[in-house]
């Protein structure tokens, strides 16, 4: 790429994994007044969300900034020496198209560039104005080298229009439709005679135009003079600072984009792109002149950033016709599906769309303009924050934060918020802002879309019923044994969800070989694995956030998308991804009268001449393909591709290869939006199969084997009373909503964007194979093709047809042994013989069966167990050392840790053995997601050093957080990466109900994402909170391994962390849904090499250290692990074996016999381990490791780490069956100047903060608890504010805290993220003005009250509720008060376990998670109230009852004691904030008091009714509770 | 899924034995039937482990948990097949077999283990009560190919199943007069009633196979025309030399060997012999050697109305559970106490004999002397030294290895160093075509082991004869059990 310092792919660096996140401002005059004020106000806020972006290694070099506003005519006009035509109507666009072009910097090549545009625009009809060189200071600026070296030249490119009928030049709109197809071809022509990136256009318009580049926000005004020209006017301004997990500078990369800046990340932009190729050849426009086609691709291929994309393809719809708001609601939906008060002519518009175009889905805040339309739009989840103001002088300020110009209080009429799904505009034409119903009810109204949907869609239920068939045993049998099931399969797979519709659970990771090492036939599925979202953005609950999600689509032809009407919507609607056998009877039969020719129907039958190999198998394909062109050539409009129907010589080709064969062909042929594509699939059994499956491109799946299975083991009585009838619908209900767990953790919403979205990471098949068959899916390591395949395919179709059947009498399937260990099945690292001979040598002290222990381990992974098997040490080529030489045993052990388990998950017998053991070694002991008991706490030689903050944030508190000297943030865990977890109440026992500041016996669930991290940006400022809150401690993050882990690390560093941790994904203790354990994630080798060497091109690896976890089982694993970049090594499984685990994997049970996984008593009686045997563990280990350092010829483990040539892979990829596997790209090194290890840790500088202040004038109380009353101002810029002072607090007087309100700091101002974090007791926070996300995040006894300036008008009297605080307040607070006046973002209050809020409206999702604590809502509440509540209880003002998720609580009546302190905390909230909404009510209580129903979850309401039981029988009503919970 | 807490609701519990009086008047097992539900509770037990090592601890590899669970809902013929599908004759393991996977046991770490023994032999006798565990399941599609199987204890019986279900024509060669081999003749009639093991031959003829009886190859058929008629040939002949004792007064009277004196009590349990020629009717009776061949003398001697019994065991006694030198999952190393050892007699520990003593050159006594056993010897403790009296006294210490005059001899097939066949990974001998399992290739060793030695050994002679094999292949030769 030109202008771009961005590497190519090396090793396992590949630039496409890049992720960025930002902050997003925008300012405009709602009467279209232009003005030089609008600009600079757009660069004030720009600057002022500087700590949202982020630079590199060099800071000079920023990630991205840039500026949209409209052509600034007055400027150019003046400063050009040609003449520009003048506009008509210059509101709507002058009569010129202007825009800067980076060109090449060689004279040369910059003359050839610019011949391009002549002779493209000589083509198009197109006046060439002339050219302006755009005055730039880059040094004035102080741009850093790196960008330096890649800094194109700029020029502004002039043109006008052809004279039209009416002798006008054309202008605005018109013109702008001109000039896009001569921009496309200007684009690909020079692409394609230049290279790289050819001429960037930033923009080229005649309304707009945008001035960016890789620059840093203060930067951006002083390297274009343009910006900062008294003479550049405009009505409108949008600004965006880009914070980009890379390092490197890419000039056009930066934000806006032509209409848009962009805050977030489409996650299925893969999906979305190739549609959009698929779409090309339906397109056409009567708007745009001339032939569409020549400014194809619509979509750029290989475009670098999913934002560009999006803007390309928003671009298209609005020159073809649409509005710019109509455009953006058609890609980015709101969450229409589930919503019965949706306007049904919105839900009717909302439905013909989605015939049109799939979402672009995934976290997002756009803001766009077309110069006079100035509109922003938050995805259906709303993870993005936005703000707006609306002052007295008609303008309108938006921004990712509040705070971002200072505006006084007298001036603001009214403060607002984006909402999910919700649109703001302001028409600078009319003059006014347009609310999200104003806007979406004037679009509805434009067509009769109910009308067009209720005519044209076709609904599966509606169709006429067919003849279920039921299949005999002796078939269903036969053809199990063709597609491989095992036993097992029927017992750990299909069983559970035929008996219960959900899938079953599994503990302690997987210990068997990836697909590529494995030594029996593998399906082809196997080679995928899920990839999941972690710090870039966020997965999803599609348990408890339902509401956002669907899996519901359309599937059928499609017709010209920028010519919509009627016929448009002529498709068929799916209510479910997987279709059972009768429903697929019922669509393959649609047009079987001929009446509905538009849904005729084929099929192709995927089988293949088993004998024939890889080969036939390849030849199979290219029929299937041929017949499928043929098919629709013939009109059918549904092809279903079906593997029934195999014999002895054809065998089913494995269905995902024929999907995806077929699914990418007609992307190619431009034909896949002909039709609908159906999968009858033998294969697909388990919910990674039809996830793939939906993933690679089918509209529907119907897994007829596995349903035929569920019917046989019901008419078998093998799955208790379940009828056969019900066992169909339970797996097709449980293979749909695993489907939607998958989606979700990548954070994808709705099948309809998730089918074809190629969100998996392949493994283990050579890349031939996968640019055929699985376009874009890459791999850097290669791998099996379709020999291997098709021998795989044949070794189990052999096993179905064997010469004689009594050969295998009593022996219906295979064994299979993937989940447990089996004889016959496949390795597991654990078997038998290796937990006894760990177990035994460590317990007995001998260091001799140890040994045993390492080389038995050893060779289960070289054959093929793991992929560090495959690797050798290249003993022979070192210089050895003499082992006395090596550094002590003693020393190496201090770099070990022991994984993240909590207190709960495990018992506290086997937490305190680990404990203990890390402490008397000097290694670390990890708490894990649960809290630690004060007692533990504060004793240094129980204590975890480690500190985990998870999702649930369970036990985070000051004192927590003050006693640790690592806090670890948990993204993401090997076992279940992009999941949450749940701890259900009957395991939730009074002591772990007590660490986790939680309700005994009420369950406790974790949110999938870290509802304060949904991006980059957030995860830096939640670094920055947990600094406040232990500025002694290192902060790391814990990621797991999947391709791009290696960017996503160089984006921690960025966002500065101490520690990265690279988690495999065969570790885990927990339990997690098998498809999550098996199929997501990929081992820690790839991930560490992919880091180290993403960390060195970066030049960062040195400030950061970098630890590996995940199935660390012997010394040579941790060499490996070293030799790969890792510098410290966390274990988990291996020392809980030691401690006497023998990997029973039903952790998830509460049985574990050994007295681990457990804390019933009964059980943990029976625990065994003791401290020592842990010790001896590691000793040993660190003993091998020094014989291993000195074999390799290194001295220290400092000296070994990242040295991957030691390091080879040569013999073991000849030797292995690993099927063309090529680990080189593991090894390279690349040549950098930077750094093997941390060197030189980032340094973290907290004095300039508003806290350093705070502690200041603090010090009479932190000294001798003496009562200080502080004021200051405060501003967005400062971040986190009272935390660190509150850490003193803890940190002087102990997890006590102080007197209440010794402390009070009174604010004035508006106050940045995290106000008054972690706030402990003693400490009181009372803010003037308003604030931003998190206020009380993991408020720990301090209280925080925030209200409004009584001068802006925004608070006059009559005056709606102003909105005073952001997104996710108070989240994971344990006690403490907090009181808003005013209204708030979503989930609020979410996961609070102890703390009381008050609050005068909320967002959606208020109360999510709540375990405990009181919330008062006084005012509106968004949708989704109460999802996820388990314990606490809500008091809202008038409830609208469908707001509320009823799946766990009830909405009731208050009782009488309820209602006095309900008034008295309503009395407080009056008091402190000077509510006026609390004087009404309280005005006339007795009557106010009856319109407050309480939000009350049925867990709880029976815990508390329990206590008060116990209280009047005087019994212990913990035991009473634990006893109700157990049965 | 098994039930997760099934351990913490039931305890271990089994059938109760016969009362001693009665059982001791007769030679029926001594088991009483088992009530069904607690039969389920007994499997309920099991924790359906992420890592059986039962399932390790079992040489056939038995998938103890998979019919645990299906015995715990009742699914009896499902866990039939399962269980068959590892073990031609789970009735012979379920009465016979020592339990090793009991001792590898999860649930054993800190409780009783699962009755896992227990519930083996449950389902195979509800499969033969219920009709489909002895359904004859012949071949479909004949091989064309001939298979000599030689001897017909449990690893040649379990062969010649597996190689006739695969196809193949099976002749069984034996050259005692009945098929069965040892756990006709060497298995007393109390442990395991002779109508379990014709039952299986029964199946077995019906499957095809030909049993030939009275027949010693290499003597009654030479080798030659054995490799004439036979594509392949399985030698399942065992390891049939006793280890002797070598005191002074071995060559007394009243001095037998155990095995010959349990064959003719089992022959006139099964109507072949009129009566015994030794008995121990009231003799004094001393056993020397303390395993379970000595253990069968034990029960058989009292049968016989023996005036006592007493059992020698060199080792001293092992404590109650089990001992520190055999951790979990290691098959335990603990004082067992069988059916035979509750009904009368004494055990002694830590003892040696020195000599026998005779009179008129019968038997009168034997001198031990306590002490110590070490690996392939004994430490005698100074001034131990003592007399017991003797009217009869039987050798029962193991067996060195295969008899190798007339068949093993005249195939030629090589003799590892410890008296053994020595085979390759696909049990073939050092003569192409000729296999070996069981105790001839091994070693003496368990009924377990040799079933699964001669499942083993089919596959091999399978591919052998058709180039691949889809018989399940439970062993390597050379598998040793965890130690």
């Amino acid at each position: 790429m030109q202008f771009s310092a961005t590497p190519a792919p090396q090793g396992l660096y590949d630039p496409q994994h890049e992720r960025d996140a930002c902050g997003v401002a925008a300012v405009a005059d709602i009467r279209g007044r232009r003005s030089h004020a609008i600009v600079s106000s757009g660069v004030t806020a720009l600057i002022n969300l500087d700590h949202r972006g982020a630079a590199g290694a060099d800071p000079a070099v920023g990630d991205g900034a840039g500026i949209l506003i409209q052509v600034p005519d007055e400027l150019l006009r003046d400063d050009v020496d040609f003449q520009l035509p003048v506009s008509p109507d210059p509101r709507h666009g002058q009569a010129y198209a202007v825009g800067i072009a980076m060109l090449p910097v060689d004279p040369a090549e910059r003359a050839r560039a610019k011949a391009i545009v002549n002779r493209v625009l000589g083509g198009e009809n197109l006046t060439l104005l002339g050219w302006r060189t755009v005055p730039t200071d880059p040094e004035g600026a102080g741009v850093g080298q790196m960008a330096l070296d890649v800094m194109p030249v700029f020029e502004q490119l002039f043109l006008a229009g052809p004279i039209g009928e009416d002798g006008q030049l054309p202008y605005g709109l018109e013109l702008d439709r001109m000039v896009y197809p001569a921009r496309k071809r200007v684009e690909h022509e020079s692409q394609a005679e230049i290279g790289g990136d050819g001429i960037y256009f930033p923009s080229l318009s005649s309304r707009t135009i945008v001035y960016k580049g890789m620059l840093t926000t203060a930067q951006l005004p002083a390297f274009y003079a343009d910006i900062t020209d008294r003479r550049t006017t405009s009505a409108v301004a949008i600004v965006h600072s880009r914070f980009s997990t890379n390092t490197f500078p890419a000039w056009p990369l930066a934000h806006p984009f032509r209409y848009l800046a962009h805050n977030g990340e489409i996650n299925t932009v893969r999906g979305n792109r190739n549609r959009m190729r698929a779409r090309e050849a339906m397109l056409s426009s009567t708007l745009i002149p001339g032939d569409l086609s020549r400014a194809f691709p619509i979509v750029t291929p290989g475009a670098a950033s999913d934002s560009a994309s999006l803007d390309e393809v928003l671009e298209l719809l609005h020159l073809g016709g649409r509005s710019l708001p109509h455009a953006v609601m058609m890609m980015i939906p709101e969450a229409w599906e589930n919503n019965a008060t949706l306007d049904p002519a919105i839900r009717g518009f909302a439905e013909f769309h989605a015939s049109l175009i799939e979402p672009w889905d995934g976290p997002a805040c756009v803001t766009f303009t077309d110069g006079t339309l100035l509109g922003a739009v938050l995805d259906r989840n709303g993870l993005r924050p936005g703000r707006w103001w609306l002052t007295s002088d008609d303008i309108v300020v938006l921004a990712s934060e509040a705070g971002v110009l200072p505006i006084p209080p007298e001036k603001v009429i009214e403060r607002g918020r984006l909402q999910p799904g919700r649109m703001f505009l302001v028409d600078t034409d009319q003059g006014k802002i347009l609310n999200d119903t104003d806007v979406k009810t004037a679009l509805a109204a434009e067509q009769p879309y109910r009308d067009w949907v209720h005519a044209g869609l076709m609904r599966l239920t509606e169709l006429p019923p067919r003849e279920h068939v039921t299949v005999s045993h002796r078939s269903v049998l036969a053809r199990q044994r063709i597609f491989g099931y095992t036993e097992e399969e029927l017992r750990i797979l299909v069983t559970p969800m035929a008996a219960t519709g959900a899938e079953g659970i599994g503990s302690m990771g997987t210990d068997t070989p990836e697909a590529v090492l494995s030594q029996r036939p593998r399906q082809i599925f196997d080679y995928f694995t899920q990839l999941f979202a972690q710090v870039t953005n966020p997965p999803l609950d599609a348990i408890r956030e339902a509401v956002v999600t669907t899996l519901s689509s359309v599937i059928g032809p499609e017709a010209n998308l920028l010519e919509p009407g009627p016929w448009s919507c002529r498709q068929v609607v799916l209510p479910f991804p997987v279709l059972d056998n009768d429903d697929l009877a019922k669509l393959m039969g649609m047009n079987a009268d001929g009446n509905l020719p538009g849904f005729a129907s084929a099929t192709i039958s995927g089988l293949y001449d088993v004998h024939g190999g890889g080969e036939a198998l390849a030849a199979a394909i290219e029929r299937c393909r041929l017949q499928t062109d043929e098919a629709i050539a013939r009109g059918a409009r549904v092809i279903m591709l079906s593997d029934r129907h195999s014999t002895a010589d054809k065998a089913p080709i494995p269905s995902l290869l024929l999907t995806s064969a077929v699914h990418q062909h007609l992307v190619r042929q431009k034909s896949r939006t002909k039709v609908a594509l159906v999968v009858e699939s033998g294969d697909a059994r388990e919910v990674h199969h039809v996830a793939t499956l939906l993933g690679y491109g089918a509209g529907a799946v119907n897994p007829y084997l596995a349903i035929e299975t569920a019917e046989d083991l019901a008419r078998h009585g093998l799955l208790g009373d379940v009828t056969p009838e019900k066992a169909v619908k339970n797996i097709v209900y449980a293979l749909g909503k695993g489907v939607l767990k998958v989606m979700s953790k990548m954070g994808i919403s709705t099948v309809g964007s998730y089918r074809a979205a190629q969100v998996f990471a392949v493994f283990g098949l050579n890349q031939d194979v996968l640019d055929e068959y699985f376009t874009g899916s890459t791999t850097r390591t290669g791998g099996s093709g379709l020999d291997t395949i098709a021998s795989d395919v044949a070794r189990r179709h052999s096993l179905a047809f064997v010469p004689n059947p009594q050969t295998l009498e009593h022996r219906g399937l295979e064994i299979g042994g993937q989940y447990q260990w089996r004889r016959e099945g496949e390795i597991h690292l654990f078997n038998p013989e290796t937990v006894y001979l760990l177990q035994h040598s460590t317990r007995s002290k001998q260091q001799k069966i140890f040994r045993r222990y390492a080389e038995t381990v050893d060779k289960l992974t070289k054959q093929g167990g793991t992929l560090r098997g495959l690797f050798e040490l290249r003993t022979a080529d070192a210089t050895p050392v003499p082992l006395a030489e090596v550094e002590p045993a003693g020393e190496i052990v201090k770099r070990f840790v022991t994984g993240a388990m909590s207190y709960g998950s495990i018992s506290i017998e086997a937490h305190q053995t680990l404990a203990i053991a890390m402490n008397r070694l000097g290694g670390r002991s990890n708490t894990g997601e649960g809290g630690e008991d004060v007692e533990r706490l504060l004793d240094p030689v129980r204590r975890s050093a480690i500190k985990q903050v998870a999702s649930g944030r369970f036990g985070v508190t000051s004192p927590y957080l003050v006693n640790a000297a690592e806090i670890q943030i948990k993204m993401a865990q090997g076992a279940k990466p992009g999941e949450g977890g749940q701890l259900p109440g009957s395991k939730v026992y009074p002591w772990i109900a007590n660490t986790r500041h939680a309700t005994a016996g009420v369950g406790l669930i974790s949110p999938p994402p870290h509802h304060d991290i949904y991006s980059i940006e957030d995860l830096k400022q939640l670094i920055h909170d947990l600094r406040n809150a232990n500025p002694a401690a290192d902060v790391s993050v814990k990621l797991v391994s999947e391709p791009g882990v290696g960017t996503v690390a160089a984006g921690v560093t960025k966002a500065h962390a101490d520690k990265v941790i690279i988690a495999g994904y065969d570790g885990g203790t927990g339990a997690a849904p098998l498809t999550s354990l098996k199929h997501a994630g990929q081992p820690w080798e790839l991930g560490i090499a992919e880091t180290q060497q993403t960390l060195r091109i970066n030049q960062l690896r040195e400030q950061v250290k970098v630890q590996v976890d995940g199935g660390l089982r012997t010394p040579r694993d941790v060499v490996v692990a070293m030799l790969l970049g890792g510098e410290e090594f966390g274990f988990s499984t291996a020392p809980l074996v030691v401690a006497g685990c023998v990997m029973m994997r039903v952790c998830h049970l509460d049985t574990c016999p050994v007295g681990i996984a457990t804390q019933n008593p009964v059980l943990r009686d029976r625990y065994t381990g003791t401290p020592e045997f842990v010790e001896t563990f590691f000793l040993y280990m660190a003993e091998m490791i020094r014989e291993y350092l000195a074999a390799l010829g290194f001295r220290s483990v400092a000296e070994a780490i990242g040295h991957a040539e030691m390091l080879d892979v040569s013999a073991a990829v000849e030797h292995h069956r690993a099927r063309g596997l090529d680990l080189a790209p593991l090894l390279e090194i690349p040549q950098v100047a930077s750094e093997y290890s941390c060197t030189n840790p980032a340094q973290h500088d907290l004095s300039k903060t508003l806290d350093a202040e705070l502690i200041k004038q603090a010090a009479p109380a932190l000294q001798d608890a003496r009562g200080v009353r502080i004021h200051l101002p405060i501003r967005n810029v400062d971040r986190t504010a009272g935390t660190m002072l509150g850490s003193e607090v803890t940190r002087v007087h102990g997890p006590e805290g102080l007197p209440d309100h010794t402390i009070e700091v009174n604010l004035t101002g508006t106050a940045g993220q995290s106000l008054g974090a972690f706030l402990p007791k003693g400490l009181s926070i009372d803010l003037l003005g308003d604030a931003n996300d998190y206020v009380g995040k993991g408020l720990s006894g301090g209280r925080i009250v925030v209200r409004p300036d009584e001068n802006s008008p925004s608070q006059a009297p009559g005056v709606k509720t102003q909105v005073i605080a952001g997104n996710t307040i108070g989240y994971g607070a344990t006690s403490g008060e907090i009181y808003l006046r005013g209204r708030v973002g979503e989930r609020f209050a979410v996961r609070n376990s102890g703390a009381l809020m008050v609050v005068e409206g909320t967002g959606d999702h208020a109360c999510e998670y709540m375990t405990g604590g009181r919330v008062v809502i006084l005012g509106r509440t968004g949708r989704n109230v109460g999802a996820g509540m388990s314990g606490g209880i809500a008091y809202l003002l008038d409830p609208e009852p469908a707001k509320v998720n009823p799946e766990l609580v009830d909405l009731e009546a208050l009782d009488i004691d309820e209602v006095a302190w309900l008034g008295e905390v309503i009395g407080s909230h009056a008091k402190l904030t000077g509510s006026r909404v609390a004087a009404a009510l309280l005005a006339d209580w007795p009557i106010a008091a009856v319109r407050f129903s309480r939000v009350m979850p049925r867990d709880y309401r029976r815990v508390l009714a329990l206590r008060a039981e116990a209280a009047a029988l005087g019994v212990d009503a913990d035991e009473m509770i634990m006893e109700a919970s157990h049965g | 899924m098994a039930d997760p807490s099934g351990f913490l609701k039931h305890t271990r519990g089994g059938p109760a034995r016969r009362p001693i009086p009665l059982r001791l008047r007769d030679w029926r097992e001594v088991y009483e039937p088992y009530d069904e539900q607690e039969t389920r509770n007994q499997a309920a037990r099991c924790m359906d482990c992420g890592v059986p090592f039962c399932h390790q601890g079992c040489p056939l590899g038995n998938i103890i948990p998979e019919w645990n669970d299906l015995v715990r809902t009742g699914k009896w013929a499902e866990a039939s097949d399962r269980l068959h599908a590892t073990n031609n004759f789970p009735e012979f393991t379920g009465r016979l077999c020592p339990a090793p996977c009991e001792g590898a046991c999860v649930l054993g770490i800190a409780d009783d283990p699962v009755s896992i023994k227990l519930v083996e032999q449950e389902i195979a006798d509800h499969a033969i009560a219920a009709g489909f565990g002895l359904e004859p399941r012949p071949a479909e599609l004949s091989t064309g190919r001939t298979v000599a199987v030689i001897g017909s204890g449990p690893a040649g019986l379990a062969a010649a199943q597996q190689l006739a279900r695969a196809g193949h024509t099976v002749t069984v060669f034996e050259r005692d007069g009945r098929i069965g081999g040892l756990m006709r003749y060497g298995i007393p009639e109390f442990k395991m009633a002779r109508d379990v093991l014709d039952r299986r031959l029964a199946q077995m003829s019906a499957e095809g196979v030909t049993f030939v009886a009275d027949c010693n190859v290499g003597i009654d058929v030479t080798v030659e025309k054995l490799q004439e008629d036979f594509d392949a040939v399985v030698i399942c002949t065992g390891s049939t030399v006793a280890r002797e004792l070598t005191v002074d007064g071995r060559d007394l009277a009243g001095v037998h060997l155990a095995m010959p004196y349990l064959i003719q009590q089992n022959e006139v349990c099964e109507g072949t012999r009129d009566a015994v020629e030794v008995s121990a009717e009231g003799k004094r009776v001393v056993i020397i050697g303390g395993g379970d061949t000595g253990a069968d003398c034990y029960g058989t001697a009292l049968r016989q109305n023996a005036a006592s019994v007493t059992q020698l065991d060199i080792h001293v006694m092992p404590p109650p559970t089990r001992d520190l030198s055999t951790p979990w999952p290691t098959y335990p190393l603990m004082l067992r106490i069988s059916a035979a050892h509750e009904e009368g007699g004494d055990r002694i520990f830590g003892v040696n004999s020195t000599s026998i003593e005779g009179r008129d050159g019968r038997v009168t006594g034997l001198n031990l002397v306590e002490g110590k056993r070490i690996p392939g010897g004994f430490i005698p403790t100074d001034g131990t030294e003592y007399h017991i009296d003797a009217d009869m006294i039987l050798i029962a210490l193991g067996f060195v290895g295969p008899e190798r005059p007339g068949l093993l001899d005249e195939l030629g097939v090589e003799i590892a160093q410890r008296g053994t066949i020595v085979r390759d990974e696909n049990y073939m001998t050092s003569v192409p075509g000729v296999f070996v399992a069981g105790d001839a290739g091994r070693g003496q060793s368990l009924i377990v082991w040799a079933i699964a030695e001669g499942r083993s050994a089919a596959a091999g002679v399978d591919a052998y004869l058709a180039g691949r094999s889809f018989l399940p292949d439970p062993l390597e030769p050379t598998a040793v059990a965890l130690r």
